[in-house]
């Protein structure tokens, strides 16, 4: 599904948070969207999932303006998995898992077999089948960020937000979910810290102060002088002789 | 002890097996209502009720007393189904209060909801606000929806967190409970301030039959929102941006959900006073029992209050011989005492 935002800014008590953010983003892509604290990462994601009151621009899913779509049709479409989502209720991991497929029932269209299946398989994907049954207070930070992810594949949907989705995740974890979020048949757009993480996406941008100051393949993006602009760090790039891949050292530099 | 496991979602109950816990359910709640006819303060045997209710059910025509008779159809069963509306109602609110709100002590009368309700009625029958024009229900219905209103914007200028939703429900439930005082030493006589007084605490002696035409109706629309939203407020588990990125309007159904619980609220407020720890215990008791997912909890919570209160009902008759306590009173010499093992259980869990 393709994703186009025209003109998306959203402010808080005349501060500016996103400003005139413009982008394409094609079927499929995984497109990584880096940056430091506070850059508006978190907000844009929230932005295009559709859910910030006030905002300004439009959000394009396929071409149909979001607006001209209902809130069950935008989740039928789009999923967000977002940071620090919890809950005081007794859930188990299955029951978290299959709020995903809540866009797609209704009084008179009950969770049924189908539902079921769709939910084993999302967990499934993230490996979380064996704690299905495990009560929500017993999970790690990380089994609940998989199970966050497993309910926003069980909504089905052809664009997946996460942000900073490998926190809390050890770094088998980390790998393993970056790489399902890759083999998806579906658009991801993607917070990360992790630059060397961010190198594997498809496309990526770099925001900084609500702006989208530069975007494009990672290679060509984050070169050593942006970071040291919009990260204030210094960075080295190395190659892994093993795949040429390339990898960043990073060093402080004085302000 | 699971009543029906949140299993039961992955494996979907059958229509057999849901049918017969519907019919389990009914029938002990009609066992509850032949209770509440058959016990009190003269006992009724058993042949005397169902002649009673066969005569008036089916135009029967069995010789019973006609004392007996009219203490059951006129007193005791209006009573009765007046106390299982009420319970259903308080309940069901309690569940979609501490849904929305994700507080563990959100109910309508912590929130404030049901000193409003009584400060509309008050409001209309003492003062006479509305001319005539407006019935008791209505001012309470005002009142509950003003109550809610300060209370909802207060919260919010304090920064609309749910923790600030329960303290601004305190401070609005204090404000309108001296208004109530206020008015009723204002304006009513010392026999119309001892009625007041005794009904704030919440009284079902004057209950007859248009009462059961408000009561009943007003909670059975309730059961039927709140089935209709299960999934909604299931999905509030994680908050109201989780549930709105899960597809829920989550405005509607705040507005649709709260007026429900205002309905209910002021309806059964405006006809036995504000009766307080059903719509905060009971909640906890069956989500105990079924797990935290509406689909069980909803239909669960609307029985055991029905039950409960008519329970109560029962006991307000029986605790003192010759003396009706008032109804308010026993749910919270029960419900303080349970409301504390739950807490205290849920610090063990947590």
């Amino acid at each position: 599904m393709k994703v186009s935002l025209q003109g998306l800014s959203w402010s808080a008590r005349q501060r500016i948070i996103v400003d005139d953010v413009t982008l394409e983003i094609a079927s499929g892509e995984t497109f990584g969207l880096v940056g430091a604290n506070g850059s508006g990462k978190s907000t844009l994601l929230r932005l295009i999932a559709g859910l910030m009151p006030r905002a300004r621009g439009e959000v394009q899913l396929n071409g149909t303006p979001m607006s001209r779509l209902s809130r069950r049709e935008v989740a039928q479409n789009l999923a967000l998995v977002e940071q620090h989502a919890d809950t005081d209720e007794a859930l188990t991991a299955r029951d978290a898992a299959e709020l995903g497929r809540t866009p797609w029932l209704s009084a008179l269209r009950p969770f049924g077999p189908a539902d079921s299946a769709i939910v084993d398989q999302a967990l499934e994907m993230v490996g979380m089948s064996h704690m299905a049954d495990a009560a929500w207070d017993t999970l790690s930070g990380g089994e609940r960020q998989r199970i966050h992810i497993a309910r926003a594949l069980a909504q089905q949907p052809g664009v997946l937000l996460l942000d900073e989705p490998t926190n809390h995740l050890d770094i088998h974890h980390q790998l393993s979910l970056l790489q399902l979020v890759r083999s998806l048949p579906v658009t991801v757009i993607l917070a990360l810290h992790d630059l060397n993480q961010a190198m594997e996406c498809d496309r990526l941008g770099v925001m900084q102060g609500g702006r989208l100051i530069a975007c494009g393949p990672p290679q060509e993006v984050l070169d050593p002088a942006l970071l040291a602009q919009s990260f204030r760090v210094g960075a080295r790039v190395l190659t892994d002789s093993h795949d040429s891949a390339r990898l960043f050292r990073f060093h402080c530099i004085e302000d | 002890m699971k009543l029906a496991s949140p299993h039961n979602a992955r494996h979907p109950v059958g229509g057999l097996a849901l049918l017969c816990w519907w019919l389990g359910g009914m029938l002990l709640l009609m066992m509850a209502i032949l209770l509440g006819v058959i016990i009190g303060e003269t006992p009724l045997p058993l042949d005397t009720v169902a002649a009673v209710f066969a005569n008036n059910l089916w135009n029967a025509s069995y010789p019973v007393e006609r004392i007996d008779a009219g203490i059951i159809w006129n007193y005791r069963l209006p009573r009765t189904l007046v106390a299982a509306a009420c319970g259903a109602g308080l309940a069901l609110s309690g569940v979609v209060l501490q849904a929305l709100i994700r507080n563990a002590l959100a109910d309508p009368y912590l929130l404030g909801v049901s000193a409003g309700a009584s400060t509309g009625a008050v409001a209309v029958t003492i003062l006479g606000v509305g001319g005539g024009a407006l019935g008791i229900s209505s001012g309470a219905f005002i009142g509950a929806i003003l109550a809610f209103s300060l209370v909802a914007a207060l919260a919010r200028a304090a920064g609309g967190g749910s923790a600030q939703l329960v303290l601004a429900g305190i401070a609005g439930s204090q404000l309108f409970n001296a208004l109530t005082s206020f008015f009723v030493a204002k304006s009513a006589n010392a026999e119309q301030a001892r009625g007041i007084m005794f009904w704030l605490l919440g009284n079902l002696s004057g209950v007859r039959w248009p009462d059961v035409s408000l009561a009943v109706p007003a909670a059975i629309f309730g059961l039927v929102v709140c089935l209709w939203y299960i999934r909604a407020m299931d999905a509030f588990a994680f908050g109201a941006r989780s549930a709105a990125a899960l597809g829920v309007h989550v405005r509607r159904v705040q507005l649709v959900l709260i007026g429900a619980v205002t309905l209910m609220t002021a309806t059964m407020v405006s006809l036995v006073g504000s009766i307080g720890f059903v719509g905060l215990v009971i909640p906890h008791v069956v989500r105990m029992l079924t797990g935290p997912r509406h689909a069980q909890l909803v239909p669960v919570a609307a029985l055991a209050g029905a039950v409960f209160l008519i329970a109560a009902d029962i006991a307000s008759r029986l605790l003192i011989p010759g003396q009706v306590v008032a109804i308010g009173v026993v749910t919270a010499l029960v419900g303080a005492p349970g409301f504390a093992v739950i807490l205290i259980r849920n610090r063990r869990r947590s």
